[in-house]
């Protein structure tokens, strides 16, 4: 194992203690983002290049969209802008 | 001044009262109506401290062991049980470890003939360059029937969980009609247009190759469907619905399932009662090769996609 393998674990490591303690959600799920590419790089190192596009297609990728998709229908990732129009529309509507 | 009544006939008039009322000179009510600090009606504090006392009373004798046996009695039990259900189970767990093969044993299971026959005799049984997909999709082709099951049912489950009256999204649209298009983003579309057609036919080299090299119907599929959110992320349900609506939708995903059970049973029958098949196995290496790795392949890579597009439009837009 060379250097750039050691690293990349080590990145892993940190990226799963910092998931576990970021508070916003948000951030965790770019935190989790990350920790999937960097483990399909692991696993083109590791000579399995199947694991490693299945890894960067569905865990960094699909995975994570439909996250952002559940924190958006939960309303917990709503910007500042959208929420002033819904609350326009509210008032329009009353 | 050109009043018509005089300054005491004025001060008789509503026009007056009411403007010396909202000028705030004098508030109507003073030293007119009887007026009164208000109190506050509600149980008052001793009330309160009898409630609590009774309520404090209620718990201790409800509580009270000496008196309550059968209280007594469950609370005892429920302890015992608690420990005795955690050591059965801590029992059972390390009676199974016990019966796992010892580490480092030559007839352990790992190191059986199933392996050195899968990488001896694969390309020659299969016609499969890449190994990996060889196994998964013949020699183990039922499992990977299942998983194709499984993704079938998760998006039905999903389906009849968030899926929405045509009548409900109408009316939504009809409402807020940017509620589920996007804000028309220069950037991301330009990028989109940019980017979609490479992944799209990456998804389609990476299924159609699943037998040369690395990849296969899931990572191909996957692939295809993280364009297909792409694109709807950019451009909007609409320009989606074009080539990919509902219809598309359950053609593709239960024609996909049905080919691979068609194929599969056939190779299972042929393949369990001894028969020789008549797939034929070309050369390996070759594109038209390796027997039903290839439509099996495409079969699941179209339900994956469905599947993974399925999923995002559901969760975002309840249709789709």
């Amino acid at each position: 194992m060379s250097f750039f393998t050691y690293l990349l674990m080590g990145f892993l490591i940190v990226c799963a203690v910092s998931v576990s303690f970021s508070k916003n959600l948000l951030n965790s799920i770019l935190i989790y983002m990350s920790f999937s590419l960097v483990m399909s790089v692991i696993w083109a190192i590791l000579e399995s290049p199947d694991l490693a596009i299945t890894e960067a297609a569905v865990g960094a990728g699909i995975t994570s969209v439909l996250f952002f998709v559940t924190l958006k229908k939960i309303h917990a990732i709503d910007s500042r802008a959208e929420k002033k129009e819904e609350e326009n529309e509210q008032k329009k509507n009353e | 001044m050109s009043r018509r009544k005089t300054n005491k006939e004025y001060e008789h008039t509503f026009a007056f009262r009411f403007f010396r009322w909202l000028n705030g000179e004098k508030d109507p009510y003073l030293n007119e109506v009887e007026m009164k600090p208000q109190h506050y009606e509600g149980p008052s504090d001793e009330t309160k401290a009898e409630w609590e006392r009774e309520h404090k009373e209620m718990l201790e004798r409800v509580y009270d062991t000496e008196h309550n046996a059968l209280l007594k009695f469950s609370r005892i039990a429920y302890r015992v049980a608690a420990v005795l259900f955690c050591i059965m189970l801590v029992a059972v767990l390390l009676i199974t470890v016990s019966y796992l093969p010892p580490v480092g044993n030559p007839n352990n299971p790992a190191d059986n003939v199933v392996a050195e026959r899968y990488i001896e005799k694969g390309l020659k049984e299969t016609g499969a360059v890449n190994i990996v997909s060889g196994m998964i999709l013949t020699y183990r082709a039922f499992d990977t029937f299942g998983e194709t099951n499984v993704l079938f049912i998760a998006t039905t489950c999903v389906m009849v969980l968030l899926m929405l009256d045509d009548a409900i999204l109408k009316r939504q649209e009809v409402k807020n009609d940017r509620r589920f298009e996007p804000k028309n983003d220069a950037i991301l579309q330009v990028i989109a247009m940019i980017l979609c057609p490479i992944i799209f036919i990456f998804g389609i080299y990476v299924i159609l190759n699943g037998h040369l090299g690395p990849g296969g119907g899931f990572s191909g599929g996957a692939i295809m469907g993280a364009g297909l959110i792409l694109y709807v992320s950019a451009f909007g349900f609409k320009s989606t619905q074009r080539f990919f609506n509902e219809e598309v939708y359950k053609v593709a995903k239960i024609t996909a399932l049905c080919m691979y059970g068609l194929i599969g049973s056939y190779f299972y029958f042929t393949g369990g009662n001894g028969i020789e098949n008549h797939i034929p196995l070309g050369i390996p290496g070759h594109i038209l090769s390796s027997g039903i790795i290839l439509p099996i392949n495409i079969c699941v890579g179209l339900e994956v996609a469905c599947t993974m597009y399925a999923f995002y439009a559901l969760f975002r837009r309840g249709g789709l």
